[in-house]
């Protein structure tokens, strides 16, 4: 008898968890579907054609960056200095640029220093042992600091000559901007990579169950870096958008409210803070969600700060529908976590 | 005699050693953040080198004053981690608490009492609300306290555009406020005066407050708080309260000494207050912790964002440096309490070199009165597969056996055939040596609780379970640790031996392998029903028995493989002389014959390879530390031995078993009625054998307290 309550019950968190999870996406897709209805009955200059390019172009951004989010929650991590990397990194080569350097060296000298940061990130988590949050949201204040005193200025201009530079950002494939199909190739790579190859398995595994994942014979610790690695690329992917995008890069975007947007993409969408659960998609639906709302707000002239609060509360009742959800064990759960 | 070894100068200095005073000072908590405390000092001192005035008095008090709010948030944090969770939201409910101080004060014009604790009670509404979230909602800390923290920052930020004129055109002509702002109390500013006595009360209510041990006990263990019937949710939600209301206070004080609110009013203080909590050695595990802590880490925190911006440096290498130290502290603190327990245990045995004489010949057929020989070989069996270890034997009046066994229990055989077993009385612990007191009570020394007595009605009581402290020792040594064998003096005194206060008894082995003067010979006196140190940094002492005269005690010191007594009347009394000096192996239990004698059981025979180790501290510490405890080097345990010596030390004869199948590690033995009752630390049964040529009717009770006793004039 106690033994089929306690399946029963448990059963019954599953399937709640199951039937959602498979869910989730569509509902999301569903809301945004009805946001958009709703707002081009209601906004004037919602439903045309360039404000809808204008609005996949801005989450573009915002959605690569989601992919890397995504990627660390779904392996049970999280990386708070994900902008501060996309902000830190491209500073300073935009700042050797504007002394010199060539436009190929200074892009491959971003990467070089994100994929650093990235890979410090990662040891700090994997062979320290240090909570994820912890380390990333220290990382974040020490890139900040540290960029900003290579690159003492809080914009850095992009020239505004350089092709190769703004491209990714600016440019215009068929009268579609580039920044879309940026974020659709990433999208489909990153699809690729967590659906198809066994390391992609792997970061499920490990968020399912890292114990079991090691116990398997997976190298958790390599693992580990490897991932905070790939985010601080698609960290530098979403940068180099950005500074086509704007021609600039501003370090003020590390202190501001960007990296709870990418969580908020994240969790929005169905990938779990548990781990383990979700995938590209969510990314997708998360960030078509918060584009029409961002999109819309910026019609509505929405003071930034009200829009902060309402996006504080959105992220709230993210954060407590997926606790609902996903319910974690949180007497054995560590700090951080 | 000889002199007397435990306390020459050689003894004396091995009761001392660096390494050991550090794996002990490692052992205590307070050691923790003791580095934290002197880094603070050194910044100080670095501080007061670069900058003029820095230690000059009007400078640490206006320091005081700007640090004092800062402190609040800190203290608030430290709660919240100490329960194993975190409050960031901390720097945005200060800057709520420093504008509902200035709204209710100018713009609502409400006197300044009224506005302190409406301030107040909105930084617990504010806290309240991360606190239901996060204990009855059991949400993420993390994360929703991030969230709050946006939600609030950027309502404060909306409230001071709307008020920022009012507040600038508005004043106050309040007293009390102008005296929060500028005063001082008790000759310090009066935000550090109120933050001083709320640390005062927060230590009181941390350490030793109920309330205080269920928030510790929630962190260090979420379930186990849960199973113990601890409010878990309600002492999480009210956590969070108190650590809004603190802010909130922190806001007041703010509020009154700048009278003005910006953007920037506690911005970055959650991470500021993190790295300090953390630094100060408040464990992100949660459940470690003390306010003190939490202030070292956070006079840190400020005097160095303080100092490097009087020094010129530009805030945000300030903002770098403090990431690294909160990178390098969470490193630290990961590393230090999963790792911890494996460095007390890797430093915590400290053998010392020690020398032994060569030991006498037991080689069967020699002269030597310890010559091998099988006299125990055929001993009769009693309780076989019985009894499990029975470590001392003792028989009563009724002719019945009492053995105390590994399972904590009195085991007690009667019948004519000794065939009836029974369990007498059920004490827990590991009871040892045993003796009956003139009463007819049966004194028992238990390992792991302290000296404890059995009624003939089988009732339990406890004796005693601690002595006088020693004031000057790291390691409290006021417990009993390991009470093992006792023997009572005439005049009812209990004199008994605590033979580590190091160790316990499932680790002892450890204390003979480590070699110092660990042991005491402790002394509980009914009259006055107190238990005092006889004899402090005694080798091992194990075996206890008051003399035929009861004037002296003898002592087996199972380390040093010696014999001595200690005086307790006559022109000696108080001095201790070695009655034996070399055993060809390790004493244990002593007890009178009938003869005016002693036996003396061996439990284990010296070999020349554990003579050599002793006299190689460092081997043995490899040994311990990187051997598994079975392959460790002991002496030979596989014969069994007792001996019979005079009262002035001669060893008259020896009984072996030298198969050791029967009556290995030999612990006790006694003589009852023509018979030599055998008890072992790990035999499976109680052992006899009849002597020759002895006092028939003699029995230990009788010849002590009753008719038979011995003229001790």
């Amino acid at each position: 008898m106690a033994i089929d309550a306690t399946t029963r019950r448990f059963g019954n968190v599953q399937l709640r968890a199951r039937s959602f999870a498979a869910n989730q996406e569509r509902i999301v897709f569903l809301i945004t579907a009805a946001l958009i209805v709703l707002f081009g009955i209601g906004l004037p200059g919602f439903a045309t054609v360039d404000n809808f390019l204008n609005l996949l172009r801005s989450i573009s951004i915002l959605g690569i960056l989601g992919l890397g989010m995504g990627l660390i929650v779904i392996s049970r991590g999280i990386d708070l200095s994900e902008v501060a990397i996309m902000a830190g990194s491209w500073s300073i080569a935009l700042i050797e640029i504007q002394q010199g350097m060539g436009a190929a060296p200074a892009i491959m000298l971003a990467l070089c220093l994100a994929v650093v940061i990235g890979c410090i990130n990662g040891v700090m988590v994997a062979f320290v042992e240090a909570p994820p949050l912890f380390v990333t949201l220290a990382a974040g204040f020490v890139i900040y600091g540290a960029a900003f005193w290579f690159a003492p200025a809080w914009v850095v201009y992009a020239p505004k000559e350089s092709r190769a530079l703004l491209f990714l950002g600016a440019g215009q494939i068929g009268g579609v901007p580039v920044p879309i199909f940026v974020f659709a190739a990433a999208a489909t790579v990153a699809h690729l990579f967590l659906s198809r190859t066994s390391i992609g398995r792997f970061i499920y595994a490990q968020g399912d169950n890292p114990d079991a994942a090691r116990l398997a014979g997976i190298a958790l610790r390599p693992l580990i870096v490897f991932e905070y690695a790939l985010v601080a690329v698609l960290a530098w992917l979403a940068g180099y958008v950005w500074v086509g995008t704007t021609g600039s890069m501003q370090m003020a975007i590390t202190q501001g409210t960007m990296i709870f947007d990418v969580i908020l993409v994240v969790v929005l969408g169905g990938i779990s803070l548990v781990g383990g659960r979700g995938g590209v998609f969510s990314v997708v639906a998360g960030c078509m969600l918060i584009g029409v709302l961002l999109n819309a707000f910026t019609i509505m002239d929405v003071n930034s700060e009200v829009q902060n609060i309402i996006r504080g509360f959105v992220l709230l009742a993210a954060i407590i529908l997926d606790n609902w959800l996903h319910p974690r064990d949180e007497e054995t759960a560590r700090q951080g976590d | 005699m000889s002199m007397t070894t435990y306390d020459s100068f050689g003894a004396r200095a091995r009761r001392f050693s660096p390494r050991l005073v550090l794996s002990e000072l490692m052992m205590k908590q307070w050691f923790e953040p003791v580095i934290p405390f002197f880094v603070m000092i050194a910044l100080w001192i670095a501080f007061s080198v670069v900058i003029r005035d820095y230690s000059s008095s009007e400078n640490i008090l206006s320091l005081l004053r700007l640090f004092a709010e800062f402190g609040f948030v800190a203290l608030a944090m430290a709660f919240c981690l100490i329960t194993g969770g975190i409050d960031l939201s901390v720097g945005a409910i200060f800057a709520v608490g420093n504008f509902s101080a200035l709204f209710f004060l100018l713009v609502m014009e409400w006197p300044a009492g009224l506005a302190i604790l409406a301030t107040l009670a909105i930084g617990g509404a504010v806290g309240a609300m991360n606190g239901l979230l996060i204990g009855y909602l059991k949400a993420r800390p993390f994360l929703t306290t991030l969230v709050t923290l946006i939600i609030l920052r950027a309502t404060v930020n909306l409230l001071n555009t709307h008020y920022a004129t009012s507040f600038a055109t508005n004043s106050t002509d309040s007293n009390v406020w102008d005296f929060l702002g500028s005063g001082n109390l008790f000759g310090l500013p009066v935000n550090a005066a109120t933050l001083l006595i709320v640390l005062l009360i927060g230590h009181v209510f941390l350490s030793r407050s109920r309330y205080g041990w269920h928030l510790t006990a929630i962190g260090a263990s979420r379930k186990a708080a849960r199973h113990a019937g601890i409010r878990v949710n309600f002492m999480l939600f009210a956590t969070y309260v108190l650590s809004g209301v603190l802010c909130a206070a922190g806001g007041v004080f703010y509020a009154a000494r700048q009278t003005s609110t910006d953007s920037t009013t506690g911005v970055g203080w959650e991470f500021q207050a993190l790295t300090a909590v953390v630094l100060g050695g408040v464990s992100l595990a949660g459940g470690k912790g003390t306010v003190w802590r939490a202030m070292i880490g956070a006079l840190i925190v400020f005097s160095l964002t303080n100092g490097l911006v009087r020094s010129g440096v530009p805030g945000y290498v300030t903002s770098a440096i403090i990431g690294v130290l909160l990178l390098a502290a969470v490193g630290i603190d990961v590393k230090w309490s999963k790792n911890r327990g494996k460095v007390i245990q890797k430093t915590y045995v400290n053998p010392a070199y020690f020398e032994l004489s060569p030991p006498p010949s037991v080689k069967s057929g020699d002269a030597s009165p310890y010559a091998q020989n099988d006299r125990l070989i055929h001993a009769e069996a009693i309780g076989l597969d019985q009894v499990e270890g029975p470590e001392d034997v003792i028989l009563d009046r009724q002719d019945r056996v009492y053995g105390s066994t590994r399972d904590g229990n009195i085991i007690r055989f009667s019948g004519p055939d000794l065939d009836q077993c029974e369990i007498f009385a059920h004490i827990g612990g590991r009871p040892l040596g045993m003796q009956f007191d003139q009463d007819e009570n049966l004194i028992v020394a238990v390992a792991g609780m302290g000296v404890y007595g059995v009624k003939p009605d089988k009732t339990v009581y406890k004796i005693t379970d601690e002595t006088n402290r020693t004031w000057y020792k790291l390691n409290d040594d006021s417990r009993l640790r390991m009470a093992d064998d006792l023997d009572i003096a005439p005049d009812g005194k209990i004199y008994f031996s605590d033979c580590t206060t190091r160790y316990e008894m499932t680790t002892n082995t450890l204390d003979i392998l480590e070699a110092r003067p660990n042991g005491r010979l402790v002394c509980y006196d009914p009259a006055t029903k107190t238990t005092s140190t006889v004899i402090n940094h005694f080798y091992f002492p194990n075996g206890i028995c008051i003399s035929h005269d009861g004037k002296s005690v003898l002592i087996a010191s199972t380390s040093l493989c010696k014999i001595f007594r200690y005086w307790l009347e006559g022109p000696r009394k108080g001095q201790t002389e070695v009655l034996i000096d070399q055993l060809p192996g390790n004493p244990d239990n002593i007890n009178r014959a009938s003869d005016g004698t002693y036996w003396l059981a061996l439990v284990g025979i010296r070999t020349p390879t554990f003579d050599l180790a002793m006299r190689k501290p460092d081997f043995r510490r490899r040994m311990v530390k990187e051997v598994p405890i079975d392959e460790w080097l002991a002496p030979g345990m596989n014969h069994g031995c007792v001996l019979k010596f005079t009262e002035d030390g001669r060893t008259l004869e020896s009984f072996w078993d030298p198969t050791g199948v029967s009556h290995s590690t030999l612990t006790s033995m006694r003589e009852h009625k023509g018979y030599l009752y055998l008890g072992g630390l790990e035999n499976n049964r109680i052992g006899r054998v009849k002597l020759t040529g002895v006092d028939e009717s003699w029995s230990g009770y009788e010849a002590y307290w009753g008719a038979k006793r011995r003229d001790r004039s």
